[in-house]
């Protein structure tokens, strides 16, 4: 097991080298150069003061010279400065990370509760009338956009609850209750979708289960049903919806962006959004990179309680 | 499920498909009002007779416009997963078929696509290439390439080792022939299933970035930029956010039905559960 905790880490390394890559390279789709950019937005220049910009952003040398550069300081740490507040990236980003994070925890938390019990009740009741409208409700799930399930929500609050939600964010350390009252329905909206796709592979996964020789064997040996689900099949059903949870944390994060615009929470997603919208390069670049390497590193954590749960992956 | 009901559902999901693409097509005429036409005398009028699903701030129709909208919804969503289907298969079908370095190098290019979060990506994309129609289509292409890549390479290698594929070279079919003619046909099942899949994704997607003002841009109907312009009139004009939702719920939930009975038509192994 130390061995492939050991391999699946380092593994992770051209992961990161190559998003580093492509989002170095990301900039440069820019059509012209960010001096461009710069100068069209702020008025006439000399060519001469066009050509010390460039020189002071490192892009009159060759594109490796300026990769080499750009991922020395990365790996110091350094994400470069905000164009727009002149604040270093990293920073912002940082103090935005817990938004972000915890929404993206909450809508797990939120699919994970609805998802996994209503695939086993559609698996138990297998063609039946619940299992038809549990299914079909599943697709329907999967094909509600966040961003409008998240307004439909705002939406249903204020007008049967005569509830606005909130829109300063509280840190939960500051104030647990508050916090989860804020972030409960951004959660909600997210989760769904994801729910959806618990759902279905929980219940495939536990009829493909039910159909194995040890199933029938417990069943063989007097066990009650309740028990053949809860002591055998369940515990089996379960390990192949952790690869899909990794899968469904790139999916959450993507929805946090929008899910953080609509309940206009401070989060990284809102902040990537913002610097788009500001043509501030380094901090687009910073919030990428940090919410692939999120992604990255929980696909990682997803990796190693699966092959911690199935031996056959790890001795394989 | 019972393979009754999915195929029943399957058709219900291509009937929707089939509606949305009539709609489409026909919006021209089928819809009461132009769909860019501004009336500021009906600003914000709840649905009625004359407004079936009410104005918009400008007096717009939101049906002409909802309408109007299956159009780009429709026109990125196929465009986008045209370009990512053909790239995506030659990649997969290179890739499976050469082996060695191809593989090595397109399998490496994949893993990096696919270590961002899908909708992070084509927002990265997008907005370095500008907010606009085509810029989006561009960027959800560049997301949905690799799936194709890996839905094709792995049945690739596994055909590249069968019996037909020696009789061709042998009868001095060149590798590109093999390829295409021969193993192609073979492997694209599961390539139409993703398509269909993909098609949903795709029009979520777009609707994502038009929403947060990176694809399609103002006065033209697109779903999500409609559902922008309906956030501030959230509790007084609730109609301009409620219908284009629901439009692109019915749209994208149609190809899901449809993909989920290809599947399950062309996966034996689904058949009967």
């Amino acid at each position: 097991m130390r061995w492939y905790v050991v391999a699946r880490i380092l593994s992770i390394l051209p992961a990161l080298l190559g998003v580093s890559v492509a989002v170095f390279l990301l900039v440069r789709l820019i059509p012209g150069t960010v001096v461009d950019q710069m100068v069209g937005t702020e008025g006439a220049y000399s060519e001469e003061s066009m050509r010390a910009l460039r020189s002071f952003f490192g892009l009159d040398q060759p594109i490796y010279v300026q990769y080499v550069r750009w991922l020395g300081t990365l790996l110091r740490g350094d994400l470069g400065v905000s164009w727009r507040t002149g604040l270093p990236v990293f920073e912002m980003i940082v103090s935005r990370l817990l938004v972000t994070v915890e929404l993206t925890f909450g809508g797990m938390v939120v699919a994970l509760a609805v998802g996994v019990p209503l695939g086993m009740l559609s698996a138990r009741r297998e063609n039946t009338a619940l299992d038809h409208v549990v299914r079909v409700a599943s697709l329907f799930s999967l094909s509600i956009p966040v961003f409008w399930q998240a307004t439909m929500l705002i939406l249903a609050v204020s007008l049967w609850l005569n509830w606005a939600p909130a829109v300063d964010f509280v840190s939960p350390w500051t104030d647990p209750l508050r916090n989860l009252a804020i972030i409960a329905l951004p959660s909600l909206a997210l989760g769904t979708a994801v729910a959806a796709v618990f759902m279905r592979m929980t219940r495939s996964s536990l009829l493909e289960v039910m159909r194995q020789d040890y199933i029938r064997t417990a069943r063989a040996k007097g066990l009650p049903e309740q028990g053949v689900l809860w002591g055998h099949a369940l515990k089996n059903s379960l390990i192949p919806l952790i690869t899909v949870a990794g899968v469904q944390v790139g999916y959450l994060l993507g929805g946090a962006v929008v899910t953080e615009e609509v309940f206009t929470l401070p989060g990284v997603g809102r902040l990537l959004l913002w610097a788009v919208f500001q043509r501030d390069y380094p901090l687009v670049q910073g919030t990428i990179l940090v919410i692939s390497g999120l992604f990255l590193v929980s696909n990682l954590i997803v990796d190693l309680v699966y092959a911690y749960l199935d031996p056959r992956i790890r001795y394989g | 499920m019972a393979e009754a009901l999915r195929n029943r559902l399957a058709l219900v999901g291509a009937g929707i498909v089939v509606a949305m693409v009539l709609l489409a097509a026909c919006a021209g005429v089928v819809t009461p009002y132009d769909p860019t036409e501004m009336k500021v005398a009906d600003a914000l009028k709840a649905p009625s007779i004359t407004h079936l699903f009410g104005t918009d701030r400008f007096g717009r129709d939101v049906l002409s416009r909802t309408i109007h909208g299956s159009r780009i919804a429709l026109g990125v969503a196929l465009s986008s997963i045209t370009i990512a289907f053909i790239a995506g298969t030659l990649l997969g079908l290179i890739g499976g078929y050469a082996g060695g370095w191809p593989d090595l190098a397109i399998g490496r290019l994949m893993d990096v696509l696919f270590s961002f979060p899908t909708l992070i990506l084509a927002i990265g994309i997008a907005a370095m290439l500008g907010p606009g129609l085509d810029n989006a289509a561009l960027a959800i292409a560049v997301v949905y390439a690799p799936l194709f890549s890996r839905v094709a390479r792995g049945p690739v290698i596994a055909e590249r080792e069968k019996e037909y594929v020696f009789a061709a070279l042998g009868l001095g079919a060149g590798p590109l022939r093999v390829v295409f003619r021969h193993i192609l046909p073979n492997v694209l099942a599961p390539l139409i299933v993703q398509v269909s899949v993909s098609l949903a994704y795709a029009i979520l997607t777009e609707a994502a970035l038009s929403y947060l003002g990176l694809g399609t841009q103002p006065p033209a109907p697109s779903w999500g930029t409609m559902l922008n312009e309906g956030r501030t009139y959230l509790e007084t004009a609730p109609w301009m956010s409620i219908f284009p939702g629901i439009a692109i719920m019915l749209a994208v939930f149609g190809f899901n039905l449809l993909g989920d009975g290809l599947r399950a038509a062309l996966d034996p192994q689904l058949r009967g559960r």
